[in-house]
C-alpha cells in the first residue's frame, strides 16, 4: 500500500522537471502608474531575493539614471555588457541580446519594457527582445508604466495630452506570469519629483511639466490599479474555470471592429479591444475590400496595414475579405464567426451622399438583427470620425485638369449634336443625348468630372433648349422638375457606371491573383522533385512580387542551407542571413518591412507545413515592390502556405523512397545472410572435414585417399573463393560503387584473357571460337567484361555435361549498333519460363545442386547494363542454351582512332 | 649450388599468410625474413638486403604502394605485390611505382614459386651480358642484334612499333608490364594515355605471333593491368 503512494519529494521534483522542460521562461512585470514610483528599485530588490535563493541572475539592462540608492542595489549583481551602436554619430547602448542568449541565465533583468531599440538592432522594440529571451526559456523581470500599454495609449493621451509613442502590446502584459504593481501615493511621488529623485530625459522635460500634474497622476494611478485589477479578475475567472467551479467564459463570443484606412480607425480599434476585454470576448478586426478600394492611395494602404497590425498586437485577429458590398459582407462574416457585437465608427460624410448610396452604417444596423451594433465616435477632439467602410470615400486619386476640360467638352459636343439633329422640338431626345454624355464622362474620368458634366448638362439644356432661349431663366416652372430629374438621373447613372467599372477592375485584379494562385498551386502540385518545386516557386514569386528570391531549407544536420538563391541576394554583411536564421528559430516573419531586423534587405518568412516548420523564404524586393501592402502580404501568405505544404509533400515522397530502398536493402541483406549461411558453409564444411581427416593420425590412409582428400579440399576452397568474389561484386553493383572505366579495345583480347583465367577449369572442354578479325573496337571495361565472360563460361561448365562442347561467337549487330557475344552450350537448356528469372539475384534453377549462390548471372546483367547493353538467353537449335549479351559500339571513336594510328606508324 | 640461399622478405600483416609463404618458400631452399608492418618491412629490408620482396598491399600502418616506392629508392630487388581481386587500380599503381609483378590472393604454391623464379631470373639476367637470341616458348625466336623475328621457322615482318612493343615485353619476360610502362617505352612519355594504340598494336602483334589470337599462349592480357609475355 505504502509503496504505491507517490513520494511527495519525487512528485515535486517531477513538477520542477516539467517546468524546466516546458521551456518558455516566465515574465514578471513591475507595473507602475508613472515614472518615479520605484519600479526599478523594487525589481532589483526582488532580484536580490532570487540571488539569495541561489538562482543564476544577471542584469541585462538597468538604467539607474544616476540615482544612488538604485545604483547601490546593483552592487554584487552580475551584469552583461551592453551593445554599442553608432547611429547618426550618436553612440547608443542597447541590450546585448545575443550575449544574454549565449549566457542563458535562469533570470535576467531588463528595465523599461516599452523601450524602442536603436536602429540596427535585431528587433525594433525591447519587448520583442524579451519575447525571444522567454522563448529561450529564460525568466525575465521587467518594468512598465501604464501609459505604455497599447490599449490604454489613447486614453492616456486624452488625460495627459502627451502622446506616448512607445507602446507594448497588451498580449505581453496579459500573458505575463506575474504582474507586480508598484504603487506610490501621488503626494509622495510629487515630493520625490521635487527632490529630483525622478529621472526625466531631456526631450521629455518639456512634456513633463504638463505630465506630472496631480490630476494626471491620479488618473494614471487609477488606470494602473484598474488594469491590474482586471488582470487579477481574469486570472480568478481562469482559475475558476480550470477548477470547474463555475462556467463563466462564454466560448466563441467575439467583438468585431470594422477597420478602415481612416486615420481615426486606430482609436476605434483600441476602444473595441477594451470592450472585448470587459466582456471577455475575442476581438476580430475586419476590413472589407470593395472594388472602389483598389484605387486607394499608398498612404491609405500603409495606414490600413498599420491598423490591421494594431489589431494583431492588441491580441485580436485581423481579417481581410473582398466583396462588392462592405455592409453585407460584414454582417455575413459576423454571423458566420458568431460575433456578438459589431463596433463601427460614426459616418462623417454629408447627408446627400446617403441619398445616392445606401449608407454603410444603416445597412449594417438593418441587417445585423440579433447582433449588437455599437457606433463610436472616431476622435474625441477634432470631431472627425473614422470611416468604418472604405466604400466610396477612399478614392483619393485626383482627376487631372484634362479630365475636367474633357467633361466640359463632351457636354459641348452633346449640345451641338442635339442642336443640329433634334432642335427644340424633341426635348426628350435632347435629355437622352445629355445623359449619354454624362455616362461617357463617368466611364472615362470618374465621379468628379461626371458630376461637373451633370451640372453643365442641366445648365446647357436650360440655356439652349428651354424657352426663353440663350438665357438661364425659365418661363415654364414644369421645366424645373425636368432639370431636377435630369440631374438626379445623371448623377445616379454616373455613380452606377463608376461602380460597374470598379467591379470590373476588382474582378480583373482578383482574376489575376486567382490565376497566379491557381498556376502556382497546380505547378507545385506536379513538381516531381524538390529542386523543380523550388524553381517553380521562385519563378512565381519573382513574377508576382518583382523580387529576388532565396529559399533556405534545413540540411541533414539541421542547419539552414541555401537550397535556392538568385544572384545578388545574400550579401556579405550577414544581416540577411541572420534574419533568415532568426525566422527559422522563431517562426515569425522578420527583415525588411517588419519590426524585427528591419535593416535587412530581405523579407524573410517561415515556410510551414502541416507538421511544422519546413524552411525559410527570403524575398529581396527590388525598388518599389509592394511587400508592405496588406494585400500583397496576404497573397504572399497564401504562396508560402502552398510552398510549405508542397515542400513537405516532396519530403514525404523522398522519405517514402528511402523507406522503400531500406526495405529492398533489408531483403537483399536477408538473402545475403541465407546465402552466406548455406552456400559458404558447404564448401567450408568440406574443407574442414577433408583437412581434419588428413590430420587425424589414427585414421588409416593410403596415398590415393590422401590425394583425393587434398584435391577435394582444394576444389572447395577455390569454389569458396569464387563465391566470395561474386558476393563482393554483387555488393559493389548494388551499392553503385562499381566504376566502369570504358576503353576502346578489341573484344578478342578480353576473350583471350577470360579463357586464360579459366584454363585450369576448362581442361579438355572444346571451345569453338568465332571472333572475326575485322570486328570493330568496342568501348568497355576490360576487367568487368572479362568477369561477364568468366561467369557465363562458369555457368555453362556448371550446368552442362563434362566434355560437351562450348561455342563463343562475336558479331556486329547492325540494328543495335553494338557487338553481340554468344556463348552456346549443349546442356539441358533453360526452360522458357525461366528465361528472365535466371538473371535475378539469388535465383537458382536447380536448388541446392552444387552450383553457386545464384549471383553469377545477376552480376553479368549488372555489368552489361552498366555498359548500356542487354543480356538474354535463348534455346539453341539442336539442344542447349545460348547466352547473348551486347556491348554498344562507338563508331565515331573507332574511326578517329583508325585514322590517327595510321599517321603514327611510319614505315 | 654453392651460391648462398636467396633471401625473401615477406611483408604481410596476416600471420597465416606469412606462415604459408614461409612453408612454401623455405621448402624450396630460400631463406625467409618476415615483417608484419610496412615500417618493419623497410627496416628488415635494410638489415637483410633481400633478393626479393613479397609485399601485401593492405598493410595496417602504411600504404603498400609507399613501401614499394621507398624500397625502390635504394634497392633493385624485385618486388612481388600480393593483392586481392578487385584492387586493379592499386595493383597498377604499385607496378607503375616500382613493383615488378603481382599475385592475386588466393594463389597456389606453384604459381607463387613460378613468379619468384621468374623475378629472380630476370634480376639475375639484368646483371649478365645481354643475349642476342631469345626464344619465346618453342615457336618464337627473336634475334635482338638483327631485329629478326622467326615464328615456327618462318621469318615474320614486324613494323617498328610492333618490334619495340615485343622488345619491351621481352625485357620483363614472364612478368607483367603495365599499359603505362609499355606506352612510355614504345611511344614516349607524352603518350601514356593513348591506351587504344597499345591495344591495336598488341592485337596486330598477336595475329602475327600467335596461332589462335583469341586464345593466346604467349602474349597474355592481364585485364585492367597490362600484358605479360609468357616466355616458357
Amino acid at each position: 500500500m505504502t509503496s504505491e503512494r507517490p513520494d511527495p519529494d519525487e512528485l515535486l521534483a517531477r513538477v520542477r522537471d516539467e517546468e524546466q522542460k516546458s521551456k518558455r521562461g516566465r515574465l514578471t512585470i513591475f507595473f507602475g502608474a508613472a515614472p518615479g514610483v520605484g519600479k526599478t528599485y523594487t525589481m532589483l530588490e526582488s532580484a536580490r531575493l532570487e540571488v539569495d535563493q541561489k538562482r543564476n541572475v544577471v542584469v541585462g539592462i538597468v538604467e539607474t539614471h544616476g540615482r544612488y540608492d538604485t545604483g547601490a542595489m546593483l552592487v554584487g549583481l552580475d551584469l552583461i555588457g551592453r551593445r554599442k551602436l553608432e547611429h547618426r554619430g550618436i553612440s547608443l547602448e542597447e541590450l546585448d541580446l545575443d550575449a544574454a542568449l549565449a549566457r542563458h541565465p535562469e533570470l535576467i533583468l531588463i528595465d523599461e519594457l516599452a523601450h524602442t531599440n536603436a536602429p540596427g538592432s535585431r528587433h525594433a522594440k525591447r519587448w520583442q527582445d524579451v519575447e525571444e529571451l522567454l522563448l529561450a526559456g529564460i525568466d525575465v523581470f521587467t518594468t512598465l508604466n501604464v501609459q505604455h500599454l497599447e490599449s490604454l495609449n489613447d486614453i492616456v493621451a486624452q488625460i495627459t495630452h502627451v502622446v506616448v509613442r512607445e507602446t507594448v502590446p497588451d498580449a505581453v502584459f496579459d500573458q505575463a506570469h506575474d504582474v507586480r504593481l508598484v504603487d506610490l501615493p501621488v503626494d509622495e511621488l510629487l515630493d520625490r519629483l521635487k527632490e529630483g529623485k525622478v529621472y526625466i530625459s531631456e526631450q521629455a522635460k518639456r512634456a513633463a511639466d504638463g505630465f506630472f500634474r496631480e490630476g494626471n497622476l491620479l488618473a494614471l494611478r487609477e488606470l494602473a490599479l484598474r488594469r491590474t485589477a482586471e488582470r487579477v479578475d481574469a486570472q480568478m475567472r481562469g482559475y475558476k474555470a480550470a477548477h470547474g467551479i463555475v462556467e463563466t467564459w462564454h466560448t466563441g463570443e467575439r467583438v468585431l471592429v470594422c477597420v478602415s484606412p481612416s486615420p481615426h480607425s486606430g482609436r476605434l480599434i483600441r476602444a473595441a479591444r477594451r470592450m472585448a476585454t470587459r466582456v471577455h470576448a475575442e476581438l476580430v478586426g475586419l476590413y472589407v475590400e470593395t472594388p472602389a478600394a483598389l484605387r486607394m492611395s499608398a498612404t491609405d494602404r500603409e495606414r490600413l496595414a498599420q491598423h490591421l497590425r494594431l489589431v494583431e498586437s492588441l491580441g485580436g485577429e485581423p481579417v481581410t475579405l473582398r466583396a462588392d458590398d462592405a455592409a453585407n459582407e460584414t454582417v455575413r462574416y459576423a454571423r458566420k464567426r458568431n460575433v456578438t457585437q459589431i463596433v463601427l465608427g460614426k459616418p462623417t460624410h454629408s447627408r446627400w451622399r446617403d441619398i445616392l448610396q445606401p449608407p454603410f452604417l444603416d445597412k449594417v444596423v438593418r441587417q445585423s438583427k440579433e447582433i449588437d451594433v455599437y457606433v463610436m465616435s472616431g476622435l474625441a477632439e477634432d470631431g472627425a470620425s473614422p470611416k468604418s467602410a472604405p466604400s466610396a470615400e477612399v478614392s483619393s486619386r485626383r482627376p487631372s485638369r484634362l479630365a475636367w476640360a474633357a467633361s466640359a467638352g463632351i457636354v459641348l459636343a452633346s449640345t451641338l449634336l442635339s442642336w443640329l439633329v433634334f432642335g427644340h422640338d424633341q426635348l426628350a431626345d435632347v435629355v437622352m443625348v445629355y445623359l449619354l454624355g454624362v455616362v461617357i464622362v463617368s466611364m472615362r474620368f470618374g465621379s468628379g468630372p461626371s458630376a461637373l458634366a451633370a451640372v453643365l448638362s442641366v445648365l446647357a439644356f436650360d440655356f439652349f433648349f428651354i424657352p426663353p432661349f440663350f438665357s438661364f431663366s425659365v418661363s415654364d416652372l414644369r421645366h424645373v422638375t425636368t432639370f431636377a430629374v435630369m440631374f438626379v438621373v445623371a448623377i445616379i447613372v454616373s455613380q452606377l457606371t463608376k461602380r460597374i467599372q470598379d467591379q470590373a477592375t476588382a474582378a480583373r485584379e482578383r482574376e489575376r491573383h486567382t490565376a497566379s494562385l491557381y498556376a502556382i498551386s497546380r505547378e507545385l502540385g506536379i513538381a516531381p522533385s524538390r529542386a523543380e518545386l523550388l524553381a517553380t516557386a521562385a519563378r512565381h514569386l519573382r513574377e508576382t512580387f518583382h523580387a529576388k528570391v532565396a529559399v533556405l531549407l534545413p540540411a541533414d544536420d539541421g542547419r539552414l542551407e541555401r537550397a535556392l538563391e538568385d544572384a545578388g541576394t545574400f550579401d556579405d554583411s550577414g544581416k540577411d542571413a541572420a534574419a533568415a536564421e532568426w525566422v527559422w528559430t522563431n517562426q515569425r516573419p522578420a527583415g525588411a518591412s517588419t519590426q524585427t531586423l528591419p535593416s535587412s534587405r530581405a523579407l524573410c518568412v517561415p515556410l510551414k507545413g502541416s507538421r511544422g516548420r519546413v524552411g525559410v523564404l527570403a524575398l529581396f524586393a527590388s525598388g518599389k515592390s509592394g511587400l508592405r501592402d496588406a494585400d500583397e502580404r496576404q497573397l504572399l501568405d497564401t504562396f508560402t502556405g502552398l510552398i510549405g505544404s508542397s515542400l513537405e509533400r516532396t519530403a514525404a515522397v523522398d522519405e517514402a523512397r528511402r523507406a522503400r530502398l531500406r526495405v529492398e536493402t533489408e531483403q537483399l541483406r536477408n538473402a545475403l545472410l541465407s546465402s552466406v549461411s548455406h552456400d559458404l558453409r558447404t564448401p567450408l564444411g568440406v574443407v574442414t572435414g577433408a583437412t581434419s581427416a588428413l590430420l587425424d593420425a589414427n585414421a588409416p590412409k593410403d596415398e590415393a585417399t590422401r590425394r583425393e582428400l587434398l584435391q577435394t579440399a582444394h576444389e572447395e576452397a577455390l569454389r569458396l573463393n569464387r563465391l566470395v568474389g561474386n558476393l563482393l561484386d554483387m555488393t559493389r553493383l548494388e551499392a553503385g560503387a562499381l566504376k566502369v572505366h570504358k576503353d576502346l579495345q578489341p573484344l578478342e583480347e578480353v576473350v583471350g584473357s577470360a579463357l586464360q583465367r579459366m584454363d585450369d577449369r576448362l581442361l579438355d572442354r572444346k571451345v569453338a571460337l568465332d571472333v572475326p578479325a575485322d570486328l570493330p573496337l568496342v568501348p568497355f571495361d576490360s576487367a568487368l567484361v572479362e568477369q561477364v565472360l568468366i561467369n557465363l563460361i562458369e555457368n555453362a561448365l556448371k550446368y552442362t555435361p563434362a566434355s560437351s562442347p562450348l561455342a563463343l561467337t562475336a558479331r556486329v549487330l547492325e540494328v543495335d549498333a553494338s557487338v553481340e557475344v554468344q556463348i552456346a552450350d549443349r546442356g539441358p537448356g533453360v526452360a522458357e519460363a525461366e528465361h528472365d528469372k535466371v538473371f535475378d539475384k539469388f535465383y537458382r534453377v536447380h536448388e541446392g545442386e552444387g552450383g553457386g549462390a545464384g549471383l553469377g548471372l545477376a552480376i553479368c546483367r549488372g555489368i552489361v547494363s552498366a555498359h548500356g547493353g542487354r543480356i538474354w538467353v535463348t534455346d539453341r537449335q539442336g539442344g542447349g542454351a545460348v547466352f547473348h549479351f551486347t556491348l554498344p559500339l562507338d563508331p565515331a571513336a573507332s574511326a578517329r582512332l583508325a585514322a590517327k594510328s595510321e599517321i603514327r606508324e611510319r614505315p | 649450388m654453392s651460391e648462398p640461399k636467396p633471401t625473401i622478405l615477406v611483408i604481410d600483416d596476416e600471420p597465416q599468410m606469412r606462415k604459408l609463404v614461409r612453408l612454401t618458400v623455405s621448402s624450396q631452399g630460400y631463406r625467409v625474413v618476415e615483417a608484419a608492418t610496412g615500417a618493419e618491412g623497410l627496416q628488415q629490408a635494410s638489415a637483410h638486403t633481400p633478393d626479393l620482396v613479397l609485399l601485401d598491399l593492405g598493410l595496417p600502418d602504411m600504404d603498400g604502394l609507399i613501401v614499394a616506392k621507398r624500397l625502390r629508392e635504394w634497392s633493385t630487388a624485385p618486388i612481388l605485390v600480393l593483392s586481392a581481386r578487385g584492387q586493379e587500380d592499386s595493383k597498377v599503381a604499385a607496378l607503375d611505382g616500382g613493383a615488378d609483378d603481382y599475385l592475386t590472393k588466393p594463389f597456389g604454391a606453384e604459381e607463387l614459386m613460378a613468379r619468384i623464379r621468374v623475378a629472380l631470373r630476370h634480376a639475375a639476367r639484368a646483371r649478365e651480358a645481354p643475349r642476342t637470341i631469345v626464344t619465346i616458348g618453342a615457336d618464337i625466336s627473336v634475334d635482338l642484334s638483327r631485329r629478326v623475328v622467326t615464328v615456327r621457322g618462318a621469318e615474320v615482318h614486324l613494323t617498328p612499333i610492333e618490334y619495340k612493343l615485343l622488345a619491351a615485353l621481352l625485357q620483363n619476360a614472364g612478368g607483367v608490364v603495365t599499359h603505362r610502362q609499355l606506352l612510355q617505352q614504345v611511344w614516349g612519355p607524352g603518350n601514356v594515355d593513348q591506351m587504344q594504340y597499345l591495344r591495336v598494336y598488341m592485337t596486330n602483334l598477336r595475329r602475327k605471333l600467335e596461332e589462335t589470337p583469341a586464345r593466346p599462349r604467349y602474349l597474355i592480357t592481364e585485364a585492367g593491368v597490362g600484358y605479360r609475355l609468357k616466355a616458357d
